[in-house]
């Protein structure tokens, strides 16, 4: 055998590719079926968000901060919107603020199912995918019923929201929560998170320590499944976040190590269930009133300064910084995209060797990015 | 479906016996089993991914199977914005498909720009600038129900293809290019 | 979980004079400090116990154009710079810091952390690309979100947004 010679190979899992969640390349250096190295390049769905937004007046920013993050575009909204309001120094009226906790974490049950149906289709389950967006779809409905759009909502605004949440639509989030936990949840767990391929394939696989997480800025899943417990919602509460009880499910290396992919799919699962307790919680307590603050919502003028904040979305961080001269457009918008943190570790797990090229798709999926949030 | 009218130009071939039906019965397997290439780009994807998901089924009209790879799919669905970064890779799946292919550009920003036409100085202001694209959807996202209608029209334009035109010479539409 | 005050005191006992701003009645509170120091401040920060700021959430950049003194003699010229904003998280202690450095819009010039935090690479490009800031030290300072034979420097006040790109009109109206 000692004849034999093997060869390095470049490989480009290019821009347009099933499994790469997105326009995300990776140039991949491989010995036969290992990965010696890989280098990302991101930058294909630069759409210059900081730029539009500095040319256009605060209430014609919201669209923009939807496509950011194109899953959760509820929770982008009520980051900017609440960014906002932090350098005006406004108070939402409570019912709005009941109905933004709402609409966010029925976002993040809807995220959550779309990655989790990706990633076992990426593993190679369709079953799943065809089950999660069945279950998304229901979701979708009660948006399309609350503001018309079933993706990119903007209808968490400055000053409160933008329509009003009637008894009916109430009523038909309570029995979603009652139809989807638990019964659904562990449809998805018997199907998918206990079954021994699934098992093979992501335990023990691109393990992330804790403090290599905290080192790249891994926030939300990612850290949480490394074992660290960190929630925005918990450790700086906004909104009425401190009224509900809810758990932070972290990893714990149940089928393999601490921080490798299975545990940070376990904790988006987990977590799932945690939103449907907070959206039971709310629709328990939601009061009658304004829905929104007229004045604040027709114009939109905040005092010169500056203002950072962040909020937990759906994929980690999500993050803010204002800066405002006293005029009717930012001076500067920045966004902390989480997926940006989250994807630039990849080169540095597969840099360890035990990577196969198979497993490269089980990482980033794992990752659950969004490329519009790591572009902008 | 009606059979349609002899639409032949060539002299040589106008009066064959049986053209017409032949080529009626090749445009109609054709258009029932258009298979499209997996471009999702942006939050257009997610709609495309719904489409052919459980509810609004795609496969029933026969597009099921997405291919991964350009040169086993007939339909390109540019779904999401495209940007100067991502535009030469566009071109270069364009012309990796094999012959009679068809675009839909699907959303707001390949067909004008959507809402980064102004200020959006890395986006490609419409995918019509480097391949020519025969169905236009709009929307943002369109819902997939428009999209669905839109591979209808491109099926109604396979409806109108010859046989001898494989390289849809007479049917294929332009590249845009403004002044 | 340490107060703004006393993370600025702390700061102000290592650093002296190099801190030359602290802004503790603004919405966010934050501290302006010379560019020299920006390695000795990232260490401390991350290292020294009553800190730990491990996790870098930001690098955020703000251009602000030179404004020339007005008519009358009121407001005097201000000079133009680049601010570089860090924003930093402790996960022990549960506090954060907003720390910033203006640098000459010219020769934006500064050196970089990627030693100390790893997630700053990434930051410290973008930061290149969009607003031209030059990190010294820094393994591999080249452009991460436009393409890659761009030219300018896209969030700059006074960017123009070119005509054409390779032959394909940039610019509809």
């Amino acid at each position: 055998m000692k004849d034999i010679r093997t060869e390095e190979m470049l490989l480009n899992m290019g821009p347009q590719h099933p499994s790469t969640h997105g326009v995300f390349r990776v140039v991949v250096r491989t010995d036969g079926e290992m990965v010696l190295e890989s280098e990302s390049h991101i930058g294909y769905l630069h759409r210059c968000f900081e730029k539009c937004a500095e040319n256009l007046n605060y209430l014609q920013v919201v669209p923009y901060t939807d496509r950011m993050d194109y899953l959760c575009a509820m929770i982008n909204n009520f980051g900017y919107a609440q960014t906002v309001e932090k350098l005006m120094g406004l108070q939402v009226p409570p019912r709005a603020e009941h109905i933004r906790i709402i609409v966010a974490e029925l976002n993040r049950i809807a995220s959550h199912l779309l990655a989790l149906g990706t990633y076992g289709m990426d593993i190679g389950a369709i079953t799943p995918f065809l089950l999660a967006f069945r279950d998304r779809e229901k979701i979708l409905k009660i948006f399309e019923k609350l503001c018309g759009q079933r993706l990119n909502y903007s209808y968490v605004r400055v000053g409160g929201v933008s329509f009003d949440a009637t008894d009916e639509i109430l009523q038909e989030i309570q029995d979603f929560c009652e139809y989807f936990e638990p019964a659904a949840i562990d449809e998805y767990d018997s199907l998918l998170s206990y079954n021994g391929i699934f098992i093979s394939r992501t335990a023990n696989v691109g393990v992330v320590s804790k403090e290599m997480a905290i080192d790249y800025g891994l926030t939300g899943p990612n850290l949480r499944g490394s074992g660290v417990r960190r929630d925005l919602r918990k450790d700086e509460p906004y909104g009425i976040y401190d009224r509900f009880q809810f758990e932070i499910p972290t990893g714990d290396g149940e089928q393999g190590t601490v921080g490798d992919c299975w545990d940070r799919y376990m904790v988006r699962v987990r977590e799932m269930r945690e939103s449907a307790k907070i959206v039971r919680q709310a629709l328990a307590s939601i009061p009658s009133g304004d829905f929104v603050d007229k004045k604040a919502y027709k114009s939109v003028k905040p005092p010169k300064g500056e203002v950072y904040h962040k909020v937990e979305g759906a994929r980690g961080e999500l993050g803010f910084h204002l800066v405002s001269d006293g005029s009717a457009k930012p001076y500067r918008l920045k966004a902390r995209g989480p997926s940006f943190c989250n994807i630039s570790i990849l080169d540095s797990i597969t840099a360890s060797g035990k990577c196969m090229v198979a497993d490269m798709v089980a990482i980033i999926g794992s990752l659950d990015i969004v490329m519009g949030e790591v572009d902008r | 479906m009606a059979a349609p009218e002899n639409l032949n130009p060539d002299p040589l071939t106008k009066n064959i016996l049986f053209m017409n039906s032949v080529d009626y019965l090749i445009n109609l397997t054709r258009a029932n089993s258009v298979w499209p290439l997996t471009f999702g780009l942006a939050c257009c994807a997610i709609e495309m991914m719904a489409t052919g998901a459980a509810k609004y089924d795609i496969d029933r009209f026969g597009s099921g199977p997405f291919r991964a790879t350009p040169r086993q799919a007939d339909l390109m669905i540019v779904a999401g914005t495209v940007t100067h970064k991502m535009a030469p890779r566009v071109k270069r799946l364009y012309d990796q498909m094999p012959e009679p292919k068809y675009v839909i550009a699907m959303g707001g920003c390949v067909i004008r720009g959507g809402p980064y036409v102004k200020y959006g100085y890395h986006v490609l202001k419409g995918v019509d600038l480097i391949v020519p694209v025969d169905v236009y959807i709009p929307g943002c996202p369109p819902r997939p129900e428009a999209l669905l209608e839109g591979l209808f029209k491109v099926q109604k334009l396979m409806e109108k293809e010859r046989i001898l035109d494989r390289t849809r010479k007479l049917t294929k539409p332009e590249v845009y290019s403004p002044v | 979980m340490a107060t703004h005050e006393e993370i600025f005191k702390t700061l102000k006992e290592k650093f002296g004079d190099r801190i030359v701003e602290e802004r503790l009645d603004a919405i966010d509170p934050f501290i302006v400090f010379h560019p020299s120091i920006v390695q000795d401040l990232a260490f401390f920060c991350r290292d020294e116990e009553k800190l730990r700021f491990d996790l870098l959430s930001l690098v955020s950049t703000v251009d602000y154009l030179p404004q020339a003194a007005s008519a009358d003699g009121k407001t005097p010229a201000v000079a133009g710079r680049i601010e570089v904003v860090y924003i930093l998280d402790s996960t022990v202690h549960k506090h954060r810091l907003i720390a910033k450095a203006c640098l000459d819009r010219e020769r934006p010039h500064l050196k970089t952390v990627e030693n100390v935090w790893r997630a700053a690479d990434w930051h410290e490009r973008e930061a290149f690309d969009l607003m031209g800031v030059v990190f010294e030290g820094h393994h591999n300072l080249v452009r991460i979100l436009c393409a890659e034979d761009w030219e300018g420097h896209p969030l700059r006040k006074d960017y123009v947004i070119p005509d054409t790109y390779h032959g394909i009109k940039n610019v509809i109206y």
